[in-house]
């Protein structure tokens, strides 16, 4: 485990690359579902469907020598079609419908996938399609470069983190200020480190293109729909959002096309998830009917609950302590018990942690905690 | 008050309007009429269909039959939301706040014809979006100010009292610059001091060239305010006057008190 932390070892190296390129996926991917039910109160549980469609659709598109900037813009627009799709047939209805169709057109999509061979080639796979980045070989200048934007998001990200938990110290409890305090200053040191740890990555890019490519695009992605997502939510459109999430009645009386918008969001939360499902496939370099099970959509439910629904900044730190619990456990691996044991027992354990937050903090790690007091 | 200058012409007009639900016929061929510029009293005894007539009128329930015209316009079949932009606005008997937004928040919503309530506009047109905020916050804030509200505009809209939020209703009401405004029992539960500032407000507002319509047990209030007043009970009309007319009506009395 100290390993992750000190060890400039490049197998060491890898791995948190990977780590990172899946915080950025996850993230992006929980980014979607957060505008949907964090911001407009949308209950989805298929989300991975829209994950599938931008994973195929990209992949298949790319193969058939679409260029990769055309090819992911059009995944997320077939994904954001479907969300038209559930939208359209449900959302006129009572919320509960919106659920139930949700989890049955994620399902229905990973069944089509999987029998559908003559498009998708069903559970053989689509394989060997283009990565991003991995014929670039940039020059000195050009790494130089890159390690530059990947300073500024990650000085811009620990910023913003190191400002929120400084508000969050004041009027707190002394001992719950300590607590703050000691955890935001572990997390911005795991930042510094991982940024290092990107930035060598970048700078030795010929060490695996297709890796430090990924990463590179998958932050500079998360860093972009991150912004985008920040302005939407506080502008008057994203006013709209919330007042449907807490009464939709009111903003209905008030002139607001309720239908209107939560399509939008639907569909919004779909393109974001549709280019994360991009990224998915390029971090897997095979993509499998099996790799869309529902788990995934639970995934980014988990996600968006530890770092505090209706936040973009709580839903990408939801991912990272994701992906920093699923690291940690990984040496449970070593344990004298079958593979899908372990799988079983990390579950339960994040359950666990799941649960304990709700007891501890219900609005998760980024979440106002003002918000809970406060009546309908 | 009564205006001679104010014209006869009904804002809102409503004949015919049925609804049941199961065997319950909670509106049974009800008919309304509001006259532009006028405060219009709807009563009736608990359960009468007050409640659902309003929900008619603003097409929140679908009525079983019936014509509500508004502005000389048929409107049954707009969406709620479509009533809502043409100018009729309708507050909730059980006050409703949107908790996880500030009061001011709430009272921006309301505003009408925001660009920035467009997808594409927050991208394009920045400035507009800004300029029409400072306007709105301006607006909302002295509209907040005289219902005393203006000190909590960044509070929580859900940490308001129980009074609190009926005026923040009513403000945010006012904030979509209606028409015509259907309030739904504004005095419930608020202490008498207040209830005598509501009914100043709307009398106020009234003479601002706003019409109301307003559901009241109180008949304080009624009295005070009102120019006509409508007497629904079992979901029909049962009479329609001035308040002295209604004060005085045998069966209004008799609906009222028993036999
Ligand atoms: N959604 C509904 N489903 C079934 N019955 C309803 C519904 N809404 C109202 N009713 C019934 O219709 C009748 C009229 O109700 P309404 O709420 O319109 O009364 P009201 O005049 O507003 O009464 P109050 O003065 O108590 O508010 C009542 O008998 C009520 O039980
Ligand atoms: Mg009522």
């Amino acid at each position: 485990m100290f390993n992750y932390l000190f060890s400039f070892d490049t197998g060491i190296i890898g791995y948190l690359v990977f780590l990172i390129t899946s915080v950025a996926l996850y993230g992006l991917f929980s980014l979607g579902l957060n505008l949907q039910w964090g911001y407009t109160g949308l209950i989805n549980f298929g989300h991975v469907a829209f994950m599938t469609v931008g994973a195929y659709s990209t992949t298949l598109l790319s193969l058939a020598g679409v260029p990769l900037l055309v090819a992911v813009p059009i995944g997320a627009m077939l994904a954001a079609l479907l969300g038209l799709l559930m939208g359209f047939s449900t959302l006129r209805l009572r919320e509960d419908y919106l659920a139930i169709v949700t989890i049955g057109v994620s399902e229905l999509v990973r069944l089509i996938a999987l029998n559908e061979g003559w498009l998708t080639k069903g559970a053989f796979g689509v394989q060997s399609f283009p990565l991003p980045l991995e014929n670039f070989r940039p020059t000195v200048a050009t790494r130089i470069g890159m390690v530059a934007v990947i300073t500024a998001i990650f000085g811009l990200a620990l910023w913003k983190l190191g400002r929120r938990f400084f508000h969050q110290i004041r009027g707190a409890k002394n001992w719950q200020k300590r607590i703050v305090a000691i955890g935001s200053g572990l997390l911005v040191l795991l930042g510094v480190r991982l940024w290092l740890v990107s930035a060598i990555a970048l700078y030795n890019f010929r060490s695996s293109p297709a890796a430090n490519g990924l990463l590179f695009v998958s932050l500079i992605t998360v860093a972009i729909v991150f912004w985008a997502l920040e302005r939407l939510v506080k502008s008057p459109w994203g006013r709209v959002l919330k007042a449907i999430r807490e009464d939709e009645e009111v903003a209905k009386a008030l002139g607001k096309n309720v239908f209107a918008y939560k399509l939008q969001s639907l569909m919004l939360g779909g393109f974001i998830a549709g280019i994360a499902g991009a990224f998915f496939a390029w971090q897997l370099s095979t993509v499998y009917p099996t790799n869309f099970e529902p788990l995934v959509t639970f995934q980014a439910w988990i996600i968006m609950i530890l770092g505090g629904a209706g936040n973009n900044a709580g839903t990408l730190l939801g991912a990272g302590i994701y992906w920093a619990y699923t690291a940690l456990t990984r040496d449970l691996e070593r344990l004298p018990i079958a593979a899908d044991q372990v799988g079983a027992l990390r579950i339960m354990v994040i359950g666990l942690i799941l649960m304990v937050l709700m007891i501890w903090r219900p609005q998760g790690v980024l979440g106002n905690k003002d918000e809970l007091t406060l009546g309908k | 008050m009564t205006d001679l200058s104010k014209s006869p012409m009904p804002v809102l007009s409503a004949t015919g309007l049925m609804k049941s639900f199961g065997g319950v016929k909670a509106v049974n061929d009800a008919s309304i009429e509001v006259a532009q510029g006028s405060i219009t009293g709807l009563i009736g005894p608990n359960g009468a269909g007050k409640t659902t007539l309003f929900n008619l009128l603003s097409n929140f329930i679908e009525p079983d039959q019936g014509r509500v015209l508004f502005d000389g316009e048929p409107i049954e079949r707009l969406r709620p939301y479509q009533i809502a932009q043409r100018g009729m606005t309708r507050t909730f008997q059980v006050a409703r706040v949107l908790s996880r937004l500030s009061v001011m928040d709430n009272m921006l919503l309301a505003a009408q014809q925001q660009t920035g309530e467009k997808f594409w506009s927050t991208w394009f047109l920045p400035g507009r979006i800004a300029q029409e905020e400072r306007d709105a916050r301006d607006r909302a804030l002295e509209i907040l100010e005289s219902v005393g509200l203006a000190a909590k505009a960044n509070d929580y809209a859900g940490a308001l009292s129980g009074g609190q939020r009926k005026l923040l209703e009513i403000s945010r009401a006012l904030m979509t610059r209606p028409k015509l405004i259907l309030l739904d029992e504004p005095a419930a539960g608020v202490n008498p001091t207040l209830i005598k500032q509501i009914c100043e407000y709307i009398t106020y507002w009234n003479r601002q060239g706003l019409t109301f319509l307003v559901i009241e047990h109180n008949m304080d209030v009624i009295m005070s305010i009102c120019d006509r007043v409508w007497v629904l009970a079992e979901g029909k009309n049962l009479a329609e006057g001035t308040p002295t007319e209604i004060q005085t009506n045998s069966q209004v009395l008799e609906a009222y008190l028993g036999k």
